[in-house]
């Protein structure tokens, strides 16, 4: 299960520390973001619940970089 | 600028003229007492710092809760707060340097954040092909959709200037589309009513009623935007190289900058027995920690591949992720399909070889043609051959041009793998291959040429013999000339065709080397046998146009696929897409990535050279907070703009 979501991210490196902090998330098999696109492309780990796995995500990321945004 | 940067730009402007007025302002003169002054123009200035810095400050607190230091934030806070601390301790007085470094890095964010969201709309802009809506006709009425719920075989109408959302055929309408977004080709491509059109085009001039072939998610413009919207997530070595890079980088210099406080004051102090000069220590140590932000390289490194992907995009290259880019960058083999690749892989009439004397035995008879004769020849073996729908029948017919009248065909008898037999005007016809010569006993000539040949006898007289051969692309030479120029080692061809066949085109085209008769599975051994060959920091190239080559495809290092336009396998099993079925494609792509690996290296040397030398500076205290600021946004500005080069048109 893959999805896309838009983001809102202004530096290089906070997209990479969200990448990195997402992959760690439980329910999350792989994750990218694209800082150019401004996208995130989520792969959930079988049986997950996306919907509170990215609420996880969102909550992970606005700790590494508070001005981040994720469209859920 | 949107709304942040609006907002952060009024900040700035709000405290340089504070600051500036502060400084011309002449304040000192006020008549109040020393203390109030002092404690006055303190508060002043903090007010001015908090105004410019005040978030700079809540995320490096925020980060420190959330045990995340040594970013950013953290460097630039701990540099202004203690510039503004050893202000106070030395009594200076001059909090000007706190506030103006706090500004000049706001602005060199706001200056990123503002290139970088302007470079990423141009590009993005660039591949803006999604079309928004499709018309349809309802009751005599025209209608806006969303394209996906169109289903297929609705008949839609682009109008001109619109986007063609949806593949189809054209049922009704003539006009020219605009396929540059597709292509890069700027000629316009006429249609008529039933060529098929591809999505993304731009309609020129006249309405065209469209019978959709396609669901909009099979069709191309949203193939190519699913690729064009992937492709940055595949990343390459030297983007992942300065993400791990960035990741050890800034707790080192954050300790650097703490040793640099303590060791020589205590130093000074145990072992000299000298001073311990704090005060100058801590300062080298915060100019330290400003000229070590690590952004020049975070930011210019992404941007770089990303403005390279965008400018090849409209150029119709759509490489799949910055990782290709930088395989291509180092390609040393190329090999190329023959079929379709390298030549047009449709039959043409080549040439016409009559039975007369001058053709002689060798038949390479190019003058004293009897053009008459030819036609005569051509007209009777399209008319002999108008029931058939083989590929070489439909060059015939091709090349004959005009309507064929099948009143005038009669008692046509087809004879399996040699050819047709028929009375044209009621003359006997034999239309065939040499081995229909020799059953119905005729003399034929043989014909040294590469190619299919057919014979032609009419009422009973070998009169000569058609060639047929695909046709050589006409970039093609030019395109292998310009891949031996970029420093490849070695082109090859692959053809299932035969020897003879191949040998000429390779002659044409001068490549290195050749494999003929090989069957779809030989072709992708060939190509281990290669990659066996070649070391570690070459790659290798297969170009195809994705028909029967998807394996091969997916087994080369970088798999290339031309002319996709519709063919699906092939988007999905090559790494870089050209859209145009043009070879001279092929040597573009690859100096468009040398040239963004050139920059993306460029802008790393650039900026380490600029950020050691200065932190070494900083050091031993040749270096102040100004200079500090410039190693910082300065280089940065610097590399965005080195980036933005790989947008630029390639030769």
């Amino acid at each position: 299960m893959k999805k896309t979501y838009s983001i809102e991210v202004d530096c290089a490196n906070c997209a990479n520390l969200m990448e990195e902090t997402t992959k760690k998330v439980e329910g999350v098999s792989n994750a990218t973001v694209n800082f150019m696109t401004q996208k995130m492309i989520v792969e959930f780990a079988e049986g997950a619940d996306e919907k509170a796995t990215m609420k996880e995500v969102l909550r992970a990321c606005k700790k590494v970089e508070p001005d981040c945004e994720i469209e859920l | 600028m949107n709304k942040k940067q609006k907002k952060m730009l009024t900040r700035i402007i709000i405290s340089a003229v504070m600051l500036i007025l502060i400084n011309v302002l002449p304040v000192d003169k006020l008549p109040a007492p020393e203390l109030i002054m002092t404690i006055g123009k303190l508060i002043f200035y903090i007010i001015i710092y908090v105004i410019i810095g005040y978030d700079i400050l809540r995320k490096a607190f925020k980060g420190i809760l959330n045990r995340r230091v040594f970013d950013e934030n953290f460097l630039m806070a701990v540099a202004t707060v203690g510039a503004f601390a050893l202000a106070i301790i030395t009594k200076s007085g001059d909090y000007n340097e706190a506030v103006a470094v706090m500004l000049f890095y706001q602005t060199g964010e706001l200056f990123q954040s503002y290139a970088v969201g302007k470079s990423r709309r141009n590009i993005s802009e660039l591949m803006d092909i999604r079309p928004d809506y499709a018309n349809i006709e309802k009751d005599g009425t025209i209608e806006k959709v969303d394209p996906s719920e169109v289903v297929i075989g609705t008949i839609i109408v682009v109008n001109p200037g619109e986007k063609v959302p949806i593949d189809g055929v054209v049922e009704d309408g003539i006009s020219s589309l605009n396929t540059s977004a597709l292509t890069g080709e700027s000629v316009p491509r006429d249609v008529k009513p039933g060529d098929e059109i591809i999505s993304g085009c731009i309609n020129l001039n006249g309405v065209l009623r469209i019978r959709t072939t396609k669901d909009f998610g099979e069709s191309t413009v949203s193939k190519i935007l699913e690729l064009v919207e992937n492709s940055s997530s595949n990343k390459s070595r030297s983007e992942n190289f300065i993400s791990r890079f960035a990741r050890v980088y800034t707790p080192v210099v954050c300790y650097l900058a703490l040793a640099l406080f303590i060791i020589p004051p205590v130093f000074n102090v145990f072992i000299l027995h000298n001073p311990a000069d704090i005060s100058i220590w801590l300062y080298r140590a915060l100019t330290f920690l400003v000229v070590s932000c690590p952004c020049a390289l975070v930011i210019s490194i992404p941007l770089t591949f990303f403005a390279a992907i965008g400018g090849a995009g409209r150029e119709g290259i759509l490489v799949k992720g910055s990782n290709y880019l930088e395989a291509l960058s180092k390609a040393k083999y190329v090999v190329f399909d023959k079929t379709g690749t390298l030549t047009q892989g449709v039959f043409q009439v080549n040439d016409i070889h009559c039975s007369c004397d001058k053709c002689g035995e060798f038949c390479g008879c190019e003058h004293g043609h009897n053009e008459n004769e030819d036609k005569r020849i051509l007209e009777y073996a399209a008319l002999a051959e108008i029931a058939s729908s083989h590929p070489i029948s439909n060059s015939l017919k091709l090349a004959y041009g005009k309507a064929l009248d099948i009143s005038r065909v009669t008692d046509i008898e087809e004879i399996s793998g040699h050819g047709i037999k028929a009375r044209v005007d009621g003359i006997p016809v034999a239309v065939g291959n040499a081995r229909l010569m020799e059953r119905e006993g005729y003399e034929y000539k043989k014909c040294n040429h590469p190619g299919t040949i057919v014979h032609v006898a009419i009422d009973g007289k070998y009169e000569g013999h058609i060639l047929i051969s695909d046709v050589i692309k006409a970039q093609s030479a030019k395109a292998i000339a310009e891949l031996k120029n970029l420093g490849i080692k070695k082109n090859v061809m692959l053809t299932g065709d035969d020897k003879v066949i191949a040998e000429h085109t390779a002659k044409e085209i001068k490549i290195d080397e050749f494999h003929a008769n090989l069957l779809p599975a030989d072709k992708v051994s060939r190509v281990e046998e290669l990659l066996s060959k070649k070391n570690d920091k070459e790659t290798l190239c297969f170009v195809g146009d994705g028909i029967n080559d998807a394996p091969v495809l997916t087994r080369a290092d970088i798999g290339i696929a031309m002319g996709a336009m519709g063919s699906d396998a092939a988007i999905e099993a090559a790494d870089v897409v050209l859209m145009d079925d043009d070879p001279i494609n092929v040597p573009k792509a690859i100096r468009l990535a040398k040239r963004a690996l050139r920059i993306v290296y460029e802008n790393i040397g650039f900026a380490l050279l600029i950020k050691i030398g200065c932190l070494m500076l900083a050091a031993i205290g040749l270096a102040n907070m100004w200079l500090a600021i410039f190693a910082d946004v300065g280089v940065m500005v610097l590399c965005v703009l080195n980036a933005m080069r790989a947008l630029i048109k390639v030769r």
